[in-house]
């Protein structure tokens, strides 16, 4: 009864919906309980990176689902708001000493208002057009970084070395502190994504996917509800990606806006289910770990088994579970797009 | 800048253009048949390219007689593909983009890594050949020879396939099909038999524009993104399902580029490209010919 992400049936009652909504909270409570005690039976510091880097693409796949699954707007493009976000902390913590926490603001900010000025020109592509053009703004963005030499240009930026500090959110070996920061960034967006999904606005992105010319002549307002996604989404991928930066604290433009971090933050929430709550965290719970292990013990010899083994992975679940592996444990069939 | 340096970049631009075009109408005939985008498209590209290379090491003929071997060769690579992975990704009972997008994109990335395991990372190049490197003059102009040739392969084969298109059975079958794919079985027309040959027809172009550009191109396993990515964008330009569309997209995309590689700092040359591209389709949300 517990993984529910499904619209409200029209035969559920009031009753059962509200009950069904507090499982999925309690539901979520137990997983992080488990998700925080998780890093303490695991002390390897290997493994406990690939905890922080699933926690985040966790993070990160929800806030894309939010315009990909909830309002069926495909960005293959969101690798410049993470760019944003890293790049953004990273030049006012380097240039202007203003500290991560409040360069993860900025940096949200902007996104948001970034995601508002693009999708107010975006949403009048339909489909494939919208898709390839967030592409082509993702790479045009990643050019003009390579090429803005007080950035760094294609060097990119070296965070200085510092003490262990919360102020500056740097930690040399230490992974706790990130761990429990990516956790605390999933336990957001989840939550965010739990009340839209309640909310008016959560029916009006499922009413704009579904249908959306249906969906203007009852009054939705389609215009509003993908810029509100765009601007939401955005935001928590640019704190995704200012968290990212003082992770690793080094950035250059390819290890942050390349194509490959559009794809992997909607690969997991399309491999656990798109436009379900618990989809994306499923998804990264299984694709992130195995990326990291088939890296690490097949890609090493640069032979190309990692990428064979990865490619048929995706492949496989796109064909055989086209709604995602969240409807194995769902009792209802998940809504026809 | 004189006039006959004006003139040396618009041809250069245009031959380029032509050869953009060649690799992109492939995705655009594909996409107008079944309203798929197929996302392996520049790994198609890529491994033409392989052929090419693979080829003239075994028979030691030169590359430009070699082609029509490849198209052959990616022919079959596309009908496989179709028939192996593309035709399941359209049985979906949900999701049916998303599905489309992932299946080819994650075919794509197993083409890569095959790649990868076969022929290494490294870089190659094609030994010594008739065109390799060489110039000719047409009345002052200089024009590389491997991409005067592939401007005027591109152009036979614009003009074979609107032949194709227009004077054939399976021609007539194509065009049927991409208006209505429901309709066609009640006249007797096997719809997936029709996108078979479409996804073998589409490849093979890519690979006419992969075996073309082997000549004067490094092969490695990632060569296919970035001209992958200007096909996107040519096809979108053009308009999704325009063949025409694709010429003329692919052309502009050529002239464009040329001109920014002029004007900007070399490395921000797609940026001229991207901002055609996005120009275009913010006035005209589905490209210059697009009619869906």
């Amino acid at each position: 009864m517990a993984v529910h992400a499904l619209p409200r049936d029209l035969a559920e009652t009031t009753a059962a919906y509200d009950r069904r909504r507090r499982n999925e909270l309690l539901f979520f409570g137990a997983v992080v309980l488990a998700l925080a005690a998780l890093p303490l039976a695991v002390r390897d510091v290997y493994a406990q990176n690939v905890i922080v880097l699933t926690l985040m693409y966790a993070a990160l796949s929800q806030s894309w689902n939010i315009l990909g699954g909830y309002c069926g707007q495909i960005s293959l493009g969101h690798a410049l708001y993470f760019g944003i976000g890293a790049y953004t902390t990273s030049l006012l913590y380097t240039k202007a000493g203003i500290l991560p926490w409040f360069g993860m603001l900025a940096g949200g900010l902007l996104a948001a208002a970034l995601a508002l000025a693009l999708g107010y020109q975006l949403f009048r592509l339909a489909g494939h057009y919208f898709s390839i053009a967030t592409i082509v703004i993702a790479e045009a963005g990643l050019l003009l970084v390579h090429n803005w030499d007080w950035a760094g240009a294609a060097t990119g930026i070296q965070w200085p070395y510092v003490p262990d500090s919360w102020a500056t959110f740097q930690f040399g070996r230490d992974k706790l502190p990130y761990i429990y920061f990516a956790l605390g960034l999933f336990v957001v967006t989840w939550l965010v994504t739990f009340l839209i999904e309640g909310s008016r606005w959560g029916y009006w992105w499922r009413a704009v996917k579904d249908n959306a010319d249906a969906a203007q002549s009852l009054g939705v307002m389609i215009f509003k509800s993908k810029m509100a996604a765009a601007a939401v989404s955005a935001f928590f991928t640019a704190v995704g990606g200012s968290f990212y930066a003082a992770f690793v604290s080094y950035i250059d433009p390819e290890s942050v806006m390349a194509f490959q971090f559009s794809l992997l933050m909607a690969l997991p929430a399309v491999l656990g289910g798109i436009g379900t709550l618990w989809g994306p965290a499923l998804g990264a719970a299984i694709l992130i770990p195995m990326t990291e292990v088939t890296r690490s013990y097949l890609g090493g010899s640069g032979r190309g088994i990692d990428l064979i083994v990865y490619g048929a992975l995706i492949m496989v679940v796109a064909l055989a579970r086209p709604q995602g592996l969240v409807s194995l444990f769902t009792r209802r069939p998940a809504p026809k797009v | 800048m004189t006039p006959e340096i004006f003139i040396q970049i618009l041809a250069s631009g245009l031959l380029m253009g032509l050869i953009y075009a060649l690799i992109a109408v492939g995705l655009s005939l594909i996409f107008g048949l079944m309203d798929v985008v197929n996302f392996a498209h520049g790994e198609f590209m890529m491994l033409a390219m392989y052929a090419t290379f693979g080829a003239v090491l075994l028979i030691a003929i030169d590359p430009l007689f070699l082609a029509p071997l490849v198209v052959a060769a990616l022919f079959v690579v596309g009908a496989t593909a179709y028939l192996g992975v593309v035709q399941y990704a359209m049985r979906a009972k949900a999701n049916l983009g998303m599905v489309q997008i992932f299946a080819t994109f994650g075919l794509a990335v197993v083409i890569r890594g095959v790649a990868q395991l076969l022929f290494t990372p490294d870089y190659r190049n094609l030994p010594p050949n008739l065109l390799g490197g060489k110039t000719v003059s047409l009345g002052g102009i200089y024009l590389p020879l491997p991409q005067l040739a592939g401007g005027l392969v591109s152009v036979a084969a614009f003009t074979g396939l609107w032949l194709l298109i227009t004077k054939t059975d399976f021609g007539k079958a194509l065009e049927a099909t991409r208006e209505d794919a429901g309709a066609v079985a009640l006249v007797g027309i096997d719809k997936n038999r029709v996108f078979t040959l479409g996804w073998g027809l589409g490849a093979a172009l890519v690979g006419l524009a992969g075996a073309m550009l082997a000549i004067n191109y490094y092969i490695y396993p990632d060569v296919g993104a970035p001209f992958a990515l200007i096909a996107y964008v040519v096809v979108a330009l053009g308009g999704f399902g325009s063949v025409f569309g694709a010429l003329a997209a692919g052309i502009l995309v050529g002239l464009v580029e040329a001109v920014s590689a002029v004007i900007l700092p070399s490395s921000l040359k797609a940026v001229g490209i991207y901002a055609l591209y996005l120009a275009v389709v913010f006035v005209r949300p589905r490209g210059l010919f697009g009619s869906l």
